[in-house]
């Protein structure tokens, strides 16, 4: 009978590493000046140099190797005050020069950490993550294979290349093992990855989409019989496409070693693709016979020398990191501690903290954005900020609390504004859904039926006040329900002379 | 012979479009014609750019007659070593692989002589991707010698060397790696020039080993080199290993004809068993011109230049075997096996099967090799070391002279086919070259005479300090003016006149 987690991690250790690539956002790619925007038509955005044309040569972008710093700052690295670009060396039709230029055994930022903190049965536990090193490196370009059944390169018919990836900067952060995760390495890993994230966002160094590509992670894990003291053959999963996918693919992963090992058969040392459907992980490339890259220093391009100065005024223009920004806002909110991991978690902090900058109170700017919004990005399976701009949600709460707009018609608003029907104001105007407040078109209404209804009128002005309900039935009918009736009927009075 | 205006020199030619007494349209056509009627047999050049030359001649005539300020070389013809890249032009590296290749883009050489309104003919042949001492490694048949139709020409860079010595071009560019312009220059007795490492771009130069590749000058004189090289050389953003620096001021030094107090270190190391007795004759006999127009000689000695050669057949194979990786048939040039049922991978192995020749094979295997883990230290990292030693010895010899000097070469041309079944006995042919490619050093070859027992050209090498390349200007200048005034007439002016056919 196959394991089920639990009984995986009673008879077995993980051993957890995780690799991760950050495309950064410079506006040129890492050694030419192409553009980097994503999206762009197949190879419209190469030149002689990422298409490695013969007698082509890199120039490196500066922006880049100060992003790449930035990065090492914030992960308390030590950077390197010399550092080489080296050739990895391999054969791979998107890969223009047949060789990679990266960062071998002369990184940019070597030795640095990152804490996280996870729920664990015992309460909150913090994990030290020790981050080996931070190198610069090229993207590849794209492979698309066409036909076949699979859309894989195995039976395609034929497959297509696009150069616009090539070159693109990338920063590898690679962390030793994470000593001690045990049955919570799922958790450390996508706790790790949202810190991180959080840390490249808040640089601004790179989009950190996971679902465009612009933040990749690989999870190297092995399992070893409990106290063995021994490391087993690791494997390492690739596309793993989303935080939630991090956790999946580390507990899938468990789970498919420890009941390889108890049928008997041995891991095997591969690369691995997470299956987003299945949370399972799919055999890829065999890495049995270590793959040689004949590293060798890049000739074409100068060391770098990072000034230590420059280093200096880098990391003291540092932002704020996040997990302190995290308690500050808490504390300035007010919110209980449920409440902000439930934003965290949604991903949802700085869209909150960017509507309540916009005016919005706090807690009515969470439980928009982790209510309405996330039910309709839910039902639409995408993210609430692809529905509804911060500054929207700000303007909605603002007509709420001036009274303009009743909770229910401001539902209606936010509908509208995800229908593509224009700003907040354009769908009130165009589905006519304001309150009816003002008193003077209320007293349009008014008027038309104290004429339409002489008589009533007649009664109430001589005190016959529950007389008055006709005519605000008349009111409201007008207004189609949008007028406040306590509003109708004090108006309504007044102007009989019975208030 | 009768004189021609293609047997002028360079700056002769440049005075004439000068003056008016010929246009640059009617220069270029000069050589086209001199091109049709000995190219058959000398077979210097690859492909002709009539159409694209002519244009650029026009153009230049046009400026000239509209009395705006040009270049001086403006309009004299040159002959480009076809592993630079010029857009919409075929560009070969004398292989197979890219046949039929037309680069999209202008390497920075080309760019500079277009700019300075230099006629480029066309492209020339060499040893595939740079690699050989004859132009017998050209996918496209051997460039024979115009001073020996049996010899070889040189190499890599033998087809620009024999378009000067056949006067198919007053102006060539090469590029050298370890001697492929020297050792090309030495042995057709023309001139030919190895800048300071970083000081010509190397952007639209195809890689052979790319911390060792340097694109210089050639010429039949040292003052045509020195005004190409002012031409071509200069800091260019597009090559991260190029030299912010301004350029030398080379065709004055050339111009100086003056040696009086400078000291002449000649290599010890580079002299004795294996040099060709004609070549030492010559050799010393340019010592001699040197020492009566006032130079001190001196010996001098550099012990790691045993290893130079050594190394650089570790060096320079690795980093070939990674910048040929590119030639995979999926983006340019020769695609072979896609015929629907081969994936990729094997198409990439059947190209580079056909593709490479058999002497760019043996070195992406041996560098390949070399860079291998387990073996790197031992190879590439001892390599390396070897490299900085023989940039001390370099560094040591210019604390005490001013230029260094040796034969270019250890022999004069030998026969085509007499050591193509000999890779080590081809290679001991660059011995004297390879010490300023791995040093970074400048390096200039300039002919010293004929060899009495061949009656074949001779070359002489002066080596300068890093942008120090006006010190070997100065000096071959000057030894160039001594030995014609003792000739009676330029070497090349003895060349044979090639039958026109
Ligand atoms: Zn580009």
């Amino acid at each position: 009978m196959a394991l089920n987690y639990d009984q995986a991690l009673e008879k077995y250790e993980p051993t957890l590493g995780l690799e991760v690539h950050v495309e950064l956002n410079t506006n040129s790619k890492m050694f030419c000046g192409c553009a980097t925007e994503f999206g762009a038509s197949p190879n419209t955005q190469t030149c002689p140099v990422c298409l490695g044309l013969p007698g082509s040569l890199p120039v490196v972008n500066a922006k880049a190797i100060e992003s790449s710093i930035r990065i090492g700052l914030a992960l308390n690295c030590s950077i390197t005050p010399f550092s080489r670009f080296a050739r990895k060396n391999y054969f791979y039709p998107d890969m223009p020069k047949n060789f990679q230029t990266s960062q071998y055994d002369e990184p940019i930022c070597v030795n640095g950490y990152l804490d996280v903190t996870i729920d664990t049965d015992e309460g909150p536990k913090v994990y030290r993550v020790d981050i080996e090193r931070v190198h610069m490196e090229e993207d590849t370009g794209k492979s698309l294979h066409v036909g076949g059944a699979t859309g894989r390169i195995h039976g395609a018919e034929h497959s297509l290349l696009d150069y616009n990836r090539a070159g693109i900067p990338l920063v590898e952060i690679v962390t030793r093992i994470i000593p001690g995760t045990d049955k919570y390495a799922p958790e450390v890993a996508r706790a790790y990855v949202a810190e991180l994230r959080d840390i490249l966002r808040s640089l601004g160094v790179s989009d950190v989409k996971m679902e465009q590509g612009s933040l990749r992670c690989d999870a190297n894990l092995s399992i070893s019989p409990r106290n063995s003291g021994t490391l087993g053959t690791r494997s390492e999963t690739k596309n793993v496409n989303s935080l939630r996918s991090v956790e999946r693919a580390v507990r899938g992963e468990i789970i498919r070693q420890a009941n390889r090992l108890e049928s008997g058969e041995r891991i095997i040392q591969e690369t691995r693709h997470f299956q987003e459907e299945s949370g399972e992980t799919r055999s890829g490339r065999s890495k049995e016979t270590a793959e040689d890259y004949r590293y060798f220093p890049e000739p074409d391009l100068l060391p770098i020398v990072a000034d230590p100065a420059w280093v200096e005024e880098l990391r003291v223009a540092l932002p704020v990191k996040p997990s302190i920004r995290r308690k500050k806002l808490q504390e300035a909110w007010g919110v209980p501690d449920k409440e902000m991991a439930a934003m965290i978690n949604a991903e949802l902090l700085d869209t909150v903290e960017e509507t309540v900058a916009l005016g919005a109170e706090p807690t009515k700017a969470r439980s928009w954005w982790l209510g309405e919004v996330s039910r309709l990005a839910n039902e639409k399976s995408v993210e609430p900020t692809s529905l509804i701009q911060p500054s929207e949600i700000a303007e909605i709460i603002a007509l709420i609390a001036a009274g303009e707009l009743t909770d229910k018609l401001a539902r209606q608003v936010v509908e509208g504004v995800i229908n593509g029907e224009g700003n907040p104001s354009m769908v009130i105007e165009k589905r006519g859904l304001k309150v009816v407040s003002d008193d003077s078109s209320l007293m349009v209404a008014i008027e038309a039926a104290i004429a339409s209804q002489p008589e009533t009128a007649e009664k109430v002005r001589s005190g016959n006040i529950p007389a008055a309900g006709a005519l605000i039935g008349a009111v409201m009918k007008a207004t189609g329900g949008q007028a406040d009736a306590a509003k109708v009927r004090e108006l309504l009075l007044k102007h009989l002379g019975q208030a | 012979m009768s004189r021609e205006i293609i047997h002028q020199t360079a700056a002769e030619m440049s005075a004439e479009l000068a003056s008016g007494n010929v246009t640059a349209v009617e220069l270029a056509n000069a050589h086209f014609d001199r091109i049709s009627a000995v190219d058959g047999d000398i077979h210097a050049f690859l492909h002709l750019d009539r159409e694209g030359a002519l244009a650029q001649a026009a153009s230049v005539d046009a400026s000239r007659k509209a009395g705006e300020k040009v270049n001086p070389l403006a309009g004299v013809p040159l002959a480009l070593k076809d592993v630079l890249t010029q857009k919409g032009v075929p560009t070969t590296c004398g292989s197979k692989m890219l046949e039929g290749w037309r680069p999209p883009y202008d390497s920075t050489v080309v760019t500079n002589l277009k700019k300075a309104g230099v006629v480029i003919l066309g492209k020339t042949n060499m040893d595939e991707f740079a690699m050989g001492s004859s132009t017998e490694n050209s996918a496209y048949g051997t460039t024979r010698n115009p001073w020996d139709l049996s010899r070889i020409p040189g190499g890599s860079g033998g087809g620009s060397s024999a378009a000067l010595a056949g006067f198919e071009a007053p102006l060539a560019i090469g590029t050298d790696t370890g001697g492929s312009i020297r050792q090309p220059a030495a042995v057709t007795g023309t001139v030919g020039v190895k800048p300071t490492y970083g000081s010509v771009s190397r952007y639209g130069l195809v890689a052979f080993s790319s911390s060792l590749d340097q694109a210089g000058p050639c010429a039949r004189t040292v003052l045509d080199t020195a005004m190409l090289h002012e031409v071509i050389a200069g800091y260019d953003p597009k090559d991260s290993t190029s030299i912010n620096a301004p350029v030398g001021k080379m065709v004055e030094a050339a111009k100086k004809l003056d040696v009086k107090g400078m000291k002449i270190g000649v290599v010890k190391e580079l002299a004795g068993d294996g040099y060709q007795a004609g070549v030492t004759t010559r050799f010393n006999g340019a010592l001699e011109a040197l020492l009566s127009a006032g130079a001190e000689i001196v010996e001098v000695s550099a012990p790691s230049f045993e290893y130079a050669l050594a190394a650089y057949y570790l060096i320079a194979p690795s980093e070939a075997s990674s910048n040929l990786a590119r030639f995979d048939s999926m983006r340019y040039g020769i695609r072979i096996g896609d015929d629907g049922s081969r994936s990729a991978e094997e198409v990439m192995k059947m190209t580079r099967e056909v593709g490479f020749g058999k002497e760019v094979k043996r070195r992406i295997i041996l560098g390949t090799y070399a860079l291998s883990s387990g073996y790197y230290d031992a190879y590439y990292g001892s390599a390396q070391k070897v490299r900085t030693l023989i940039k001390r010895d370099y560094e040591a010899a210019f604390a005490k002279v001013d230029v260094l000097v040796s034969p270019t070469c250890p022999t004069t041309a030998f026969k085509i086919g007499e050591k193509s079944d000999d890779p080590v006995a081809m290679y001991l042919n660059d011995v004297c070259t390879i010490p300023v490619n791995l040093a970074g050093i400048g390096g200039m070859s300039l002919p010293c005479g004929l060899a009495p027992e061949d009656g074949l050209p001779v070359g002489f090498q002066i080596m300068s300090p890093a942008m120090k390349d006006e010190l070997m200007y100065q000096v071959g200048g000057t030894l160039e003016a001594a030995l014609q005034s003792s000739w009676g007439q330029p070497l090349y002016a003895s060349a044979p006149t090639l039958a026109v056919k």
